[in-house]
């Protein structure tokens, strides 16, 4: 069932404050604790704390290609953001963009083509929630929250913990995690309708929320499409604020039509058409270049 | 404390005020009170009551799959009936000689001139042995159904169409003789339970308190289940369950668990009804039944617990009413129920009484 009991192979609790140490047998003929890897892929646990970005990529898409009935969704696609990196995608309806968020997340599995997250990670061989644990959080189109659970409670659910049936049927929220929700709540304005039933929310706070909630996933990269659509100047621009803050400390991957929001927020974009990278530089350069302006003027 | 995260004051009147009903005022007006006056309560309406509580057992386990977790099974009667068929092979055992033919097997079995028990027989004098059947039959079969088609993603109304044939194949092969079961005419006559005479007031008392006691504990348990970090994993994934996997939650494995523990809760309900009954036969695995319990829950009201149980006592008591009084008419009543209660009352019973607490 693929849930393998991690308990078991975890090493015991500490004694009077010393750490304990993971490799420690008590006889000789103990087994020795079964690596890292080999313990989690099995529990959909997979921890983040794996990432290996030694080489300073944090996503790397080589030759992906995917197609559903004869239409090439994505064709060849090769793309790589660095560690820390805030990519800006850009691209008319239909080039792509969203099937290489389902690509990522795991929600699509390539007919071609490799994809890793570090350089450890196979996504490629991983389920949704296996990816979730691995350390990538993402954002819908639409905003995607649970309408009939109140703010705090959509954040509860999206909180890093053990997320199996086991440990969720007795789960309780310790102060400290009722503290970081309220934290995320204030950092989303949210804090004054923490405990109304999220489908109340106007437009830009369920986006705002949904940022929330991928903020308490503690990723390390975000995919986020769309965030700012439906919002107000002002919500829009907080949230560039955001990003750029968040930046740095994680990798961020925005898929945006809204160009003044790019701008304010780019560093390096990249122009995807007909499944494929167009052009990759700053927006000066992609906005300048002959290929893009025949794409999105028309021919 | 646990027990206040489960109801309020006033919630923990109403599961009390429900506790003293089944456990003193049932028992006295049935057994204390003399069968002359008014307020006695006959061995008929004691049989009623407690036929009425199975049913509400298995409203709540629907509730739990359906109202939270947005799975619409239309196959649950088969869980039903399969507890029901592991207690009646032990109630056909106690018969022991005192059948038709004074042998030690079940008449069924003396008439298709059987001389030895099927393998699916095995153990069947055992109480115990048939108790463990009774949850682990439904929970087994729930568990390897339960696996594949939300491993696969079978989802929505495929969902649904698929348990129904579920239960109809059962049926079919519960129809045959060769398959061990009594054919159409399941099981019946039963004399005793664990060495017990089943028909005396006082047998008839208790299998009605137990189910009283097991109802209760159902709604307790769900209660438990829906107010924890689960049941709002459950309520995510019914709202919204590929934002749940995004999060890094394995919603297969939650959706089993809930599945297979509403499939036992069914089975423990069947179990409880044959021997109140007195008949188990594959008709129970109809799929008209089991499209009777999503009523039940609908006209209660999904995703309220409570309202469920109200749904299965009003709409079974309609049914007791109109198929004595206007037998040929009663499916019409029931479609036309339906009908009425997903236009205008989408909240069901439950959800209407709310709205006019709010009101005043």
């Amino acid at each position: 069932m693929g849930e393998k009991d991690v308990m078991l192979s975890e090493p015991p609790a500490a004694v009077e404050g010393r750490l304990p140490d993971p490799d420690h047998r008590p006889w000789p003929w103990w087994p020795p604790a079964p690596a890292r890897k080999e313990m989690a892929s099995g529990a959909g646990n997979i921890d983040s704390t794996q990432l290996d970005v030694r080489h300073g990529v944090v996503l790397y898409l080589d030759d992906i290609s995917v197609s559903f009935d004869g239409f090439k969704a994505l064709n060849k696609l090769s793309l790589s953001i660095d560690a820390g990196e805030l990519r800006c995608v850009i691209g008319p309806n239909g080039a792509g963009k969203t099937t290489m968020m389902d690509v990522i997340t795991g929600k699509t599995r390539p007919d071609a083509g490799k994809a890793f997250f570090g350089t450890t990670i196979d996504l490629t061989k991983l389920t949704e929630p296996q990816i979730a644990h691995a350390g990538i959080g993402r954002k819908f189109q639409k905003p995607t929250i649970f309408e009939h659970h109140t703010a705090f409670e959509n954040l509860e659910l999206s909180m890093k913990a053990d997320k199996r049936v086991r440990k969720t049927l007795f789960a309780k929220l310790s102060p400290e995690e009722r503290d970081r929700i309220a934290t995320t709540l204030a950092q989303i304005r949210l804090d004054d309708s923490a405990d109304r039933p999220a489908g109340l929310l106007s437009h830009g706070q369920k986006q705002w929320l949904e940022i929330g909630m991928l903020l308490m996933q503690e990723p390390k990269l975000l995919l986020l499409d769309e965030p700012v659509a439906g919002m107000s100047d002002e919500e829009t621009e907080r949230t560039a604020e955001l990003f750029l803050t968040l930046a740095g400390t994680h990798s961020l991957v925005v898929v945006e039509h809204d160009m003044s929001f790019i701008a304010r927020i780019a560093r390096k974009v990249t122009v995807l058409h007909e499944g494929s990278v167009l052009a990759e530089g700053t927006l000066d350069t992609v906005q300048n270049d002959p290929r893009v302006i025949e794409v999105y003027l028309g021919r | 404390m646990i027990f206040a995260r489960l109801y309020g004051p006033k919630g923990w009147l109403a599961v009390l005020a429900g506790a003293i009903v089944v456990f003193a005022v049932f028992p006295v007006l049935n057994l204390v009170v003399p069968p002359e006056s008014a307020f006695h309560v006959s061995a008929f309406g004691v049989g009623l009551g407690g036929k009425f509580m199975c049913y509400m057992i298995v409203a709540v386990a629907m509730d739990l799959v359906w109202g939270y977790a947005g799975i619409l099974s239309l196959g649950h009667g088969l869980f039903f009936a399969l507890g029901g068929y592991a207690m009646g092979m032990y109630l056909m055992r106690q018969i022991g000689a005192d059948g038709q033919y004074r042998v030690n097997m079940p008449d069924f079995m003396v008439f298709l001139d059987w001389k030895e028990f099927p393998w699916t027989w095995w153990n069947s004098d055992s109480f115990l042995w048939c108790m463990f059947l009774v949850v682990a039959v439904p929970g087994l079969l729930a568990y390897v159904f339960g696996y594949f088609a939300f491993r696969s993603r079978v989802k929505g109304v495929y969902f649904s169409i698929i348990t129904q044939a579920l239960t109809f194949a059962a049926m079919l092969l519960f129809f045959r003789n060769a398959t061990g079961f009594g054919g159409n005419n399941g099981f019946t006559d039963f004399k005793r339970i664990l060495d017990i005479p089943i028909t005396t007031p006082q047998t008839r008392m208790a299998l009605f308190a137990i189910t009283g006691a097991v109802l209760i504990a159902t709604l307790l348990l769900g209660r438990y289940l829906v107010t924890s970090k689960f049941g709002r994993v459950l309520a995510a994934i019914r709202d919204a369950e590929a934002r749940v996997m995004f999060c890094g939650y394995d919603t297969v494995h939650y959706k089993l668990f809930i599945w297979t523990l509403s499939a036992v809760l069914c089975g423990i309900a069947g179990a409880l009804y044959v021997p109140q009954v007195g008949i188990i036969n594959p008709s129970e695995m109809s799929p008209a039944n089991s499209i009777e319990i999503a009523i039940w829950t609908a006209v209660g009201g999904r995703g309220t617990l409570i309202g469920p149980i109200v749904g299965a006592g009003l709409v079974n008591g309609a049914k007791t009413i109109f198929t004595v009084a206007l037998p040929e008419y009663w499916l019409y009543v029931l479609g036309l129920i339906f009908i009425l209660v997903t236009l205008f009352l989408p909240h069901g019973v439950v959800g209407l009484v709310q709205r006019w607490a709010k009101r005043t």
